[in-house]
């Protein structure tokens, strides 16, 4: 590896990571973070946003796993919230004056924590990829689990443990007591830490990462060993997902046992699928579209967790490339200026599919309503006005919207595919011939 | 003695079980190369089904209904979902299952409510068969094992011995030559499949009764039957079975022994005070790390014999 990864190689990456374009978008990424909490500025959304700042850290963090490295890991919260336990106990002690650790460095020390804790389990899990990778972070994951109910002392039971993150002197006038010093200190970590993950991305083991995760065997032969390659890839993964879980600990003041549960390993899994993990958007995508989804839909309905279940095998089925590779497509179609031509198939495509989810939607709301008799039917709410308040009406209504939608679908869906396969192909033929 | 006998009865038949769960999973892997994360879902609906049928018909029908509803399901499943996700590879279709769990978790709380519902042992087998020296082991118990051993060697029988069995084990490893030689592969694999969930059904319908049926029964043997694959080796039911049998009974001495090393160290004289660092350590007591245990066996078994008990390739 050593040979490869010569300073020479490694500042290769300079002039791709800062061309005037991307420059720009980095810019721009700066300024959102800026004003973000200036828009956005109740106490609740400042909060929120602190939350997915450290969400998006996550996200990106596993699809370093995901996406770059094909291994599909089901324990990646371990790394998040062993990196949360650490920075708790760090900000104890420093409070107790007993370690010199101010608050804006605690992330690291939180990153630098599970990355150890990487190095340790990489060895057992890093052997191979795919499914037995699977199958053996699915058993790491409980493991670590169950061993946070038997350890009270480090992991605080039932309750967690809980730090204070005003202590020390100030930094720079800021005591990180407010949540907006929070947010900001949560948006410079996640600055810092899309811009080294975007750069691993373009470094030579980066790329040797992706040749492993392409053809494990080819790598092997040209003298890559995958084993080795996929544990440095863990060990910087579990760094960044350590730094996101320092984030979480420090914006609620505690670290708890359910940060790292296998719920939240699925949740960072089905974010970063739907946004995308092919590409390095992908996983900001997710993070951002799941987690205002779940905070805002679980306000409207109780079907949330289903909605996210179907949603996700919708995406594995026919759109494995997430949310991204939809924009992306849509988008290079729109460039090419050929979107008139796809216009009407695409736009009858979208209807006859918004009316069939519709009708699916007022069914699955009018189940869970009449089932479990709860508060939260926004359908029923919306359908008093129209003066179907019965709900053999609404599901009636239901029933007729899904399956018009359905048959409209399947009359649509064969000339849009047409058009849109036509369409692609002229593109690829004159960006072919604009290369040669 | 009879401590022994009673606790290695019960960790036998716990394990039994296990390896009705398990079968079908190793099953559908060493088939299809597919890990159906939605396993321990078909188990539990399996028992829901059961449960239902049964309060019309008796436990008897309900017992033969479940897992034949079950197979069409799995069936239904792997031809309208599965398979257009197969061209995508394995990790697809991985994902393909962990999203189905997601989705089945949530129309079972839907159909059946989110509190556990009152599926019974059967009344001619509610009562004890025979009886150890003073403790008596129930007759359901034995009959869980007895349908668990039948179900090996008719698993046995139908892949290793029967004309349809040999044609899809060659499948596993030449679809291409298996296809050329006028084979239908796909439907082939929506058998293995259906095959798996049946199973699943079937140890749904017995298990359920002596668990409690309920919507958390999936997530609480859904990582367990994971374990049982990897420490048997990944693909190999008769790895599939020691590995159950052992974790079955591990568990089961685990949970009954209140012993820890500090009671093992104040024996031979030592005494560790309660502010040493170790205290914490030295304090846990057997049981309570039994529910870990599985999951370091699984561990060590990677380290040292990555191949799994009985596989025989590396995992």
């Amino acid at each position: 590896m050593s040979s490869t990864l010569s300073t020479q190689r490694l500042l290769m990456i300079g002039p791709k990571l800062l061309n005037r374009s991307r420059f720009l978008v980095w810019c721009g990424f700066a300024l959102i973070l800026l004003i973000a909490p200036q828009i956005f500025n109740s106490a609740s959304s400042v909060s929120f946003l602190s939350q997915l700042g450290a969400l998006i850290i996550f996200c990106l963090s596993y699809n370093m796993l995901l996406g770059e490295a094909g291994m599909l890991s089901f324990c990646h919260a371990v790394f998040s919230g062993l990196g949360g336990f650490f920075a708790v106990h760090v900000m104890n002690l420093a409070a107790d004056g007993l370690v010199f650790a101010p608050v804006f460095i605690i992330p690291l020390v939180g990153g630098f924590a599970s990355a150890i804790i990487g190095v340790l389990l990489g060895y057992v899990t890093t052997k191979k990829s795919g499914t037995t990778f699977a199958m053996i972070t699915l058993g790491i994951g409980e493991l670590v689990y169950f061993l946070s109910q038997i350890f009270p002392t480090f992991f605080g039971g039932e309750a967690g443990v809980t730090t204070d993150r005003v202590y020390g002197a100030p930094f720079l006038g800021m005591t990180f007591g407010p949540q907006i010093q929070v947010y900001y200190l949560t948006a410079t970590w996640l600055m810092l830490c899309t811009i080294g993950m975007y750069a691993f991305t373009s470094t030579p083991l980066g790329r040797v990462v992706n040749a492993v995760r392409d053809n494990a065997e080819r790598a092997e032969f040209i003298g890559y060993n995958p084993r080795m390659v996929r544990h440095l890839v863990l060990i910087i993964s579990s760094l960044f997902a350590g730094i996101a879980g320092s984030l979480t600990a420090i914006n609620f003041e505690i670290a708890s046992a359910e940060s790292l549960g296998g719920a939240r390993s699925a949740q960072a899994l089905l974010f970063t699928f739907i946004g995308g993990r092919e590409s390095f958007l992908g996983p900001i995508v997710g993070a951002v579209v799941g987690d205002f989804l779940s905070a805002k839909l679980s306000d409207y309905t109780a079907a949330w967790q289903l909605y996210l279940g179907i949603f996700f095998i919708i995406f594995v089925m026919y759109a494995p490339g997430g949310l991204v590779s939809i924009i992306a497509a849509n988008w290079r179609v729109l460039r090419a200026g050929a979107f008139g031509r796809v216009l009407p198939s695409w736009l009858a495509v979208v209807a006859s599919s918004v009316t069939a989810i519709a009708g699916a939607v007022i069914l699955v709301e009018l189940a869970y309503s009449t089932i479990f008799g709860l508060q939260k039917t926004a359908v029923a709410e919306l359908f008093a006005p129209m003066g179907a308040s019965s709900n053999a009406g609404a599901c009636g209504f239901g029933v007729a919207l899904l399956l018009a939608g359905a048959f409209w679908f399947s009359r649509t869906r064969v000339t849009f595919s047409q058009d849109w396969d036509r369409i692609n192909s002229e593109i690829g033929a004159s960006e072919r011939g604009r290369m040669t | 003695m009879e401590y022994m006998l009673i606790n290695l009865l019960n960790g036998l038949s716990y394990g039994l079980l296990l390896f009705m769960l398990s079968a079908g999973l190793t099953l559908v892997f060493s088939m299809m190369g597919v890990l159906n994360f939605a396993h321990a879902s078909f188990y539990m609906i399996g028992a829901y089904i059961s449960y239902t049928v049964g309060l019309r018909t008796g436990f008897w029908i309900g017992l033969i209904v479940a897992p034949i509803l079950l197979g069409a399901l799995g069936a239904l499943i792997e031809r309208f979902g599965l398979r257009s996700v197969h061209r995508y590879g394995h990790v697809a279709e991985l994902l393909f299952t962990f999203g189905l769990a997601y989705v089945i978790l949530e129309l079972v709380q839907l159909i059946w409510g989110r509190g556990p519902v009152e599926y019974s042992i059967p009344k001619e087998m509610d009562r004890p068969l025979f009886t150890l020296f003073t403790t008596t082991f129930p007759m359901y118990r034995a009959f869980m094992m007895g349908v668990a051993l039948l179900m090996l060697l008719t698993i046995y029988v139908a892949f290793k011995r029967s004309r349809i069995g040999l044609v899809i084990q060659a499948a596993l490893t030449h679809p291409d030559s298996v296809e050329a030689l006028g084979h239908n592969v796909p439907r082939l694999n929506m058998i293995v499949f259906g095959g798996g969930a049946a199973l699943a059904g079937l140890a749904g319908a017995i298990g359920g009764n002596v668990f409690v049926t309920e919507p958390g029964m999936a997530d609480e043997v859904g990582n367990i039957i994971f374990v049982v694959a990897v420490v048997g080796g990944l693909g190999s039911l008769a790895g599939a079975l020691i590995a159950s049998l052992l974790i079955g009974v591990l568990q089961t001495f685990a949970v009954s022994i209140d012993y820890s090393p500090l009671t093992l160290l104040a024996h031979a004289g030592f005494q560790v005070s309660t502010d040493s660092p170790a205290y914490n350590v030295l304090n846990l007591s057997v049981a309570e790390i039994a529910p870990i245990l599985p999951y370091l066996f699984m561990i060590l078994i990677l380290v040292f014999r990555p191949k799994g008990l009985m596989g025989t390739r590396e995992t």
